[in-house]
């Protein structure tokens, strides 16, 4: 059903024009890319701090309030221009194991943003180094999002698409290839 | 000259493994990006704090020492990516617009970020005006950005 969706989505004009733009196309990946300094760059920020690695000195909670909401900007960004990629070449995305990796990491690692809720962050606000629990989410975010990126860049390589030959069976599947019937004769 | 010079890289043994590697070049490429993420995250929380935003109570000169090790750490990182994804397509490189704009801002950027921006933003605050802070700040912002559009345009063969 979500294929017959994309399907549909992919002969829509804009799609198309999208698609097929010189530059359109160009202009909304340089965005994703600017978005990504922003945001996973503000992301590291608070990830650091959490960790203990850097921005010592700052309390956590200054850190919370000033940069998350430029983090939300950067987030409304890269996911605007996120699904205007997705929707330029959404077939082939939706059949693409990075794509689907990514989008499980995606849910992951908003997760971890929400499981981890400074709960009395007051009586560990200015330690340089936080407790385990806020070291711990700070690590998995950083591993999470630099993942996410290498999945992100790998979707425009096509080692695992549905029309290459010979694919490994288990990622047919897990990319949502339609299995070729056997010709009959 | 330049041309010259290529050739010569595209010739060295690291440009033609990568260029005959599947895989070297996307997961270079996937480093060089990563890298990208935390020398921006680094440029910006010190720009931000110039131009009177983000971390309002932190003192610049404090900010600026905390960014410092990340900033050169991802830019050393990105460097040698960088350089690496040039040696495998070098001559591509030299009929890029965009390559070359990229150079010139980088050359630029590196230039005034380890000379006026550094020392402005390790200076005695009362010392500065805010006016300084915020022009350092938005010359280091745009002269970035050119550096990160460039790199993302030769890849569209710009």
């Amino acid at each position: 059903m979500l294929l017959g969706f994309v399907r549909w989505m992919a002969d829509t004009p804009w799609s198309v024009a999208l698609h097929e733009s010189l530059y359109g196309y160009p202009i909304v990946e340089s965005i994703h890319v600017w978005a990504l300094c922003l945001f996973v760059g503000m992301a590291v920020v608070l990830d650091l701090r959490l960790t203990g690695l850097s921005f010592t000195s700052v309390p956590v909670s200054q850190i919370a309030k000033r940069i998350l909401p430029w983090t939300q900007l950067g987030f409304v960004v890269m996911v605007i221009s996120g699904i205007l990629l997705f929707y330029a070449i959404p077939v082939r995305s939706y059949q693409n194991i990075f794509f689907r990796t990514k989008l499980v990491l995606l849910v992951l690692a908003g997760i971890n943003a929400w499981v981890f809720h400074p709960r009395g962050i007051k009586s560990w606000d200015r330690d340089p180094v936080p407790p385990r629990s806020a070291r711990f989410a700070g690590y998995a975010s950083l591993v999470l999002w630099m993942t996410i990126i290498f999945c992100g860049r790998m979707i425009a390589y096509n080692w695992f698409d549905c029309d290459k030959p010979e694919q490994f069976h288990v990622i047919s599947i897990l990319s949502g290839c339609e299995a070729h019937e056997p010709e009959v004769q | 000259m330049l041309w010259e010079f290529a050739r010569w890289s595209e010739a060295t043994a690291l440009g033609v493994t990568i260029r005959n590697s599947q895989y070297a070049f996307p997961i270079i490429e996937y480093f060089h990006l990563a890298a990208l993420a935390v020398i921006g995250g680094a440029v910006l929380i010190v720009d931000m704090r110039m131009l009177g935003l983000g971390l309002r109570e932190t003192p610049v000169r404090q900010l600026a020492r905390d960014a410092q090790p990340w900033m050169i750490g991802s830019l050393i990182v990105m460097l040698v990516s960088g350089v690496s994804l040039y040696t495998s397509e070098a001559t591509k490189c030299y009929a890029s617009p965009a390559f070359w704009i990229k150079m010139i801002a980088l050359v630029l950027a590196i230039l005034f970020t380890f000379t006026v921006r550094r020392k402005v933003s390790l200076a005695d605050q009362v010392q500065v005006s805010p006016g300084t802070s915020k022009s350092v700040a938005l010359v280091s912002l745009g002269l970035w950005f050119a550096v990160a559009w460039g790199g993302r345009w030769i890849g569209f063969g710009g």
